[in-house]
């Protein structure tokens, strides 16, 4: 009985979920908890996710952002129902499957889109501990279990962020730095930070 | 040689893949409705159907085209009789009329889409044709009269 107790009392603490029972346990993960470096390592992603070619596909409304500033994309296009855009203005009416050249021409991806109208991924306005609670939480990150948050981080949306086109400025870190945050992120607990 | 098909014609284009179609559509088909207006997709002159889709022809490369069919402003309707066109020209919308082929286009997806549209669903459909002469109030005036004649005949075109 002390044995399941404390079981379950060092599981609860596996992450900083405040008792939320949804979270993913990790199973072929390789987990080492750490709290100290997983909120390190987190603050590095922070700073990446929270950077315009992110962001600005990560919008709280239905119109995505666009330019290093983040302002409102021009012509206001909207998220629709499959986040793919509606009606004559659809991401891919003008986004091709690869970048246009040229200044100011819409960068490409063969899968351009917003996350879904029934789960936006919201980005904008998140504080680091409430963009690391959604990040793990099923429920909010598109239905990923943890094995599936790591490889996301190859995820072919993901890696555009890093080849935008003309005129861009690439994300404040590396991919390549980024995937090392991420994945020691999520393998040392994924813990949330305090604020 | 790159094949594909407009207005419902096949043709074999020689060009480079990585062309623009607006250029492939105007300068070796030879269909001049279709309008070059800012070559960087924000003023939506260049708009076209893809498969049905209303893409900008001007940053849209010849190879995405290849074995698919493309509608142009010419190939809307047969006899200048989609109800857009009808509508079109009853509120005498244009005034240069420059932007009108991208503007019908868009609103053909639109009234497809949407056969009965609300001031907001043209508002989202159409906020990416840019007309300079201000053409606006007419434009939309003409997208209800246009969803009515099309109610009335029976059915999205």
């Amino acid at each position: 009985m002390a044995i399941i107790l404390c079981t379950a009392g060092i599981m609860a603490f596996a992450f900083d979920t405040g008792g939320d029972p949804k979270i993913n346990m990790p199973t072929a993960v390789g987990m080492k908890k750490d709290s100290v470096a997983s909120v390190k390592a987190f603050a590095a992603v922070y700073k990446v996710l929270m950077s315009p070619r992110c962001l600005n596909c990560h919008p709280a409304g239905d119109v995505p952002f666009q330019g290093d500033d983040s302002h409102l994309h021009t012509m206001f296009p909207k998220r629709g129902i499959d986040g793919k855009g509606v009606l004559a203005m659809k991401c891919a009416n003008c986004h091709q499957p690869e970048n246009t050249p040229g200044l100011h021409t819409p960068p490409g991806n063969p899968n351009w889109h917003l996350p879904p109208a029934n789960m936006k991924m919201v980005f904008e306005g998140k504080s680091p501990r409430q963009l690391a609670k959604q990040m793990v939480d099923p429920n909010q990150n598109g239905h990923k279990n943890m094995q599936q948050l790591i490889e996301h981080a190859d995820d072919g949306l993901v890696l555009s962020g890093w080849n935008m086109g003309e005129g861009r400025t690439k994300p404040p870190l590396s991919h390549a730095a980024f995937k090392k945050a991420w994945i020691t992120w999520i393998t040392t607990g994924a813990y949330a930070p305090k604020k | 040689m790159i094949s594909l098909k407009v207005n419902k014609k096949p043709y074999e284009v020689d060009a480079d893949p990585n062309m623009p179609l607006l250029w492939v559509i105007r300068d070796i088909i030879g269909l001049t409705g279709t309008k070059f207006g800012c070559g960087v997709a924000q003023c939506g002159a260049c708009v076209i159907h893809l498969n049905g889709e209303a893409v900008r022809s001007c940053v849209t490369k010849l190879s995405r085209a290849e074995h698919q069919e493309i509608t142009t402003i010419e190939g809307l309707s047969n006899d200048n009789d989609h109800p857009l066109q009808v509508a079109w020209n009853e509120a005498n919308v244009p005034q240069c009329g420059y932007c009108h082929s991208g503007q019908l286009m868009s609103a053909a997806v639109l009234l497809r889409e949407k056969p009965k549209p609300t001031d907001q669903d043209i508002d989202d459909a159409m906020a990416g044709n840019i007309c300079r002469c201000g053409t606006y109030l007419r434009i939309r005036e003409a997208i209800h009269m246009a969803a009515e004649l099309q109610s009335k005949k029976g059915g999205a075109k």
